[in-house]
């Protein structure tokens, strides 16, 4: 039997988390923690791992709720549905990397620490030159007698600055090898970078000649490609949810204000030209869930199908997302444009949503190879 | 969440695909309903249909008392979706299995039912849609065609037009005016109409594709009997909306649109300029995988309402959505098709330098037509945003 919907555990899980989220983290609370350093909330932050979320698919045995990617498609939905701040997707992606190939010291010391989110993580592996090509990381990771030495910089990396631990892609002599790195250890600089998005951090991590032993590796040395492939996907697929809940919010904000707003005598939903916009908004936002579910979906039954569906789910949201926002402001008119209201705040997130993790052209022509044309 | 069928269901499939593969007739395969004109290929039409009702593969989910056998969306699912896949002419009579069967079966007289839905199912009556006129084609409560009661019957006059297959069809299901008095939604009626009746007149509309696909339908003093009034006096308008709910499973939509994009990316890597195919440039590379996730939003979105549909959910404005993004990508696909083939774009059907049989300029003008038929874009867009959206309706003038 064919059954592409929600099981009632995940429809609670998700109405769950949208009440929390609607009273923890108004628009006010994103406002307040663009104005700190880190940008991190810190009293959401600790909700948020009381409810379990910092775990969400950490196996109950290591001390997480044991849930799938498919539960944690929903609950980014969510953040993204109210521009949560914080460094969320960044820890899901250092967990998944431990929970993959994290050698058991590694999980011991880091994992309680996340999921009690006491710690956060973050991925780098964009340098200067943006290409999610492999070839293109070029920190180089020296070997030593007793483990190794990294020199170069990592940018545009997501929770950075707030970041405790990072997971470095790093090209050592037989190839591309994941380390983790502590954001304390001497000789690591973690420094914020500034951008449109008011509601998450990205920053800048610069090694200079750092030293770490041989248990600072994620798998084995040379062989960080094709985990930190599929670290990117689904990373594509976490901003993909979150552009998912992103573009929804602004949909509804954009609907909410023509029912209400009233020029020549009468609401200006009421006009087509208003109307039909209106529409193929919700023919762009509505369908896409889909492509979120099944890229989730993938991930937790058909692996060797999660590639190409998360980036038909990047692909297609990256852009929907940016071209809701966009018109979500049209709607709005002069308001819109003001820094007053808060719709700016889901526009700009939207806009690095769009680049995060491969822009649409890029996972197009990624698709098109996986295709075979 | 299980994307998988059951075992009981794919040995249905495999019982489904091997019928197909004996019985598909293979002069007939991929036949569409523009070909339906001449006689010999009508008989062959009605004669697969009977074939198909025969080995119980049509209207499954029609309760077993009226012909069908009472079955779960799924098994017509899996049906649509081989038939697909089998390259299975069209059904020539589905205006009449997906429309005025169900109609009949939930508004319908018992007598209304016997009468119409065995031949319904055989083919041995083909059905046309009189609703569209002249002057009311969006705006179709505005119809003029009207019934008035005259001793049993009712006396139509006026004029329909679109009418598909008015030109072989047996029967009409139509909208009409019976209360000019009333306000245009409350004032209409739904009649089903003999085509054989005195007064009809039918005269075939050529199409730009240059096949003669509809009609214009005159009447003239036609007398209807009053026991062919379908749900009431003047309640047409909800008896026809309770109909298009029921088209909603775009299943077998979204295989034929799947194999048509194929055959697109297929053009793509054989057709090119200057020896190298299109496939290899990519800009072209772009559109084909961008018009690839739109193909594949249509088969999820499709799973997504079986389920919905399965669990008993009410599908809200999926019908609207999926009209609006299902005919939009059809277009798109074929117009990518011809902007790759360049100057061989637009060769006629029997030109020697033609590819595919010259199906990508004729699917273009086609898929055009099913943007505008059935509701246009335009009112699609009314209905997500005042029916889906809550936005307040357009102040109409008085």
């Amino acid at each position: 039997m064919i059954d592409f919907g929600l099981s009632e555990e995940q429809e609670a899980l998700q109405r769950a988390a949208r009440e929390f989220l609607a009273r923890e983290c108004p628009p006010a609370l994103v406002r307040e923690t663009a104005n700190t350093p880190e940008g991190i909330p810190g009293a959401l932050y600790a909700k948020m791992a009381e409810l379990g979320w910092m775990g969400l698919i950490v196996p109950e045995a290591e001390g997480g709720l044991g849930l799938g990617v498919l539960e944690l498609g929903l609950v980014l939905e969510e953040l993204g549905r109210v521009a949560a701040p914080g460094p969320f997707l960044g820890s899901q992606l250092v967990t998944a990397a431990l929970l993959r190939a994290g050698a058991r010291t590694q999980r011991r010391t880091w994992l309680p620490r996340l999921i009690a989110g006491e710690a956060f993580g973050a991925l780098a592996y964009l340098e200067e030159s943006d290409t999610h090509d492999p070839a293109g990381i070029t920190l180089r990771a020296r070997r030593t007698r007793d483990g190794y030495r990294l020199s170069g910089r990592k940018l545009f990396v997501l929770g950075v600055p707030g970041a405790h631990v990072v997971l470095v892609a790093a090209r050592t002599p037989s190839g591309p090898s994941l380390f983790l790195i502590e954001a304390g250890a001497p000789g690591v600089r973690l420094r914020p970078t500034e951008t449109i998005d008011l509601t998450r951090r990205v920053g800048e991590v610069e090694l200079r000649d750092v030293a770490v032993g041989r248990d600072a590796l994620v798998g084995r040395e040379g062989e960080g490609a094709n985990p930190l492939a599929r670290l990117l996907d689904l990373g594509a697929l976490g901003i993909a949810a979150d552009s998912l809940g992103g573009a929804e919010r602004v949909l509804e904000m954009a609907v909410e204000y023509a029912k209400a707003r009233e020029q020549f005598g009468r609401k200006i939903g009421s006009f087509q030209a208003i109307k039909h916009m209106a529409a193929e908004m919700a023919a762009d936002v509505e369908p896409t869930r889909s492509l979120v579910w099944y890229a989730a979906y993938a991930f937790d039954h058909r692996p060797r199908e999660a590639p190409r569906a998360a980036a038909i789910a990047k692909a297609r949201l990256g852009e929907v997302y940016s071209r809701t926002a966009e018109r979500s402001v049209q709607i709005h008119g002069g308001i819109g444009f003001t820094w007053e209201h808060d719709l700016h705040l889901w526009f700009k997130r939207a806009r690095w949503n769009q680049v995060a993790f491969g822009d649409p052209t890029f996972h197009r022509e990624r698709l098109a190879t996986i295709d075979g044309y | 969440m299980d994307l998988t069928y059951s075992p009981a269901e794919r040995t249905f499939q495999r019982a489904v695909r091997t019928w197909l593969k004996r019985n598909v007739p293979k002069r007939q395969r991929d036949e569409r309903p523009m070909e339906w004109g001449d006689p010999r290929r009508l008989a062959q039409a009605k004669a697969w249909q009977r074939k198909v009702h025969e080995a119980g593969y049509l209207a499954l989910a029609w309760p077993t008392e009226y012909g069908g056998q009472g079955a779960d969306v799924m098994r017509q699912t899996i049906v649509n979706e081989e038939m697909v896949h089998a390259r299975a002419p069209g059904l020539i009579g589905l205006m009449g299995v997906q429309m005025v069967g169900p109609t009949l079966i939930q508004h319908g007289t018992e007598a209304q039912r016997r009468r119409h839905l065995p031949k319904i199912l055989t083919a041995e009556e083909i059905w046309c849609q009189g609703y569209s006129e002249p002057g009311a084609g969006s705006d179709l409560a505005s119809l003029r065609t009207r019934a008035e009661r005259d001793g049993d019957d009712f006396v139509v006059n006026g004029q329909k037009v679109w009418t598909s297959n008015a030109q072989f069809a047996d029967w009409m299901f139509c909208l009409v005016r019976t209360d000019p008095e009333a306000r245009k939604h409350a004032g209409i009626s739904y009649l089903l109409i003999d085509m054989k009746s005195p007064g009809i007149t039918v005269r075939p509309l050529v199409q730009m594709t240059g096949d003669a696909g509809f009609n214009e339908v005159f009447f003239e003093d036609v007398r209807v009997p009053q026991a062919n009034l379908v749900g009431g006096l003047n309640n047409g308008w909800q008896v026809a909306n309770a109909t298009l709910a029921h088209e909603r499973n775009m299943l077998g939509a979204t295989t034929r649109t799947q194999q048509t994009f194929q055959s697109l990316v297929r053009l793509a890597r054989t057709h090119g300029r200057g020896g190298r195919p299109a496939s290899a440039d990519p800009v072209v590379r772009q559109q084909l995988a961008d018009l690839a996730i739109r193909v594949e939003t249509m088969k999820l979105e499709a799973y997504r309402q079986l389920t919905d549909t399965l669990r008993g959910r009410p599908s809200g404005i999926a019908a609207s959505l999926n009209k609006l993004v299902t005919t939009e990508l059809n277009h798109d696909l074929a117009r990518t098709a011809l902007d790759i083939l360049g100057s061989y774009g637009p060769l006629g059907r029997r030109d020697a330098r033609v590819r595919d049989r010259g199906v990508w300029p004729l699917d273009y003008m086609f898929s055009l037509g099913l943007i505008i038929g059935g509701g246009t874009s335009q009112i699609q867009k009314n209905i997500i945003a005042e029916r889906g959206l809550g936005l307040p309706r357009e102040v109409r003038p008085a």
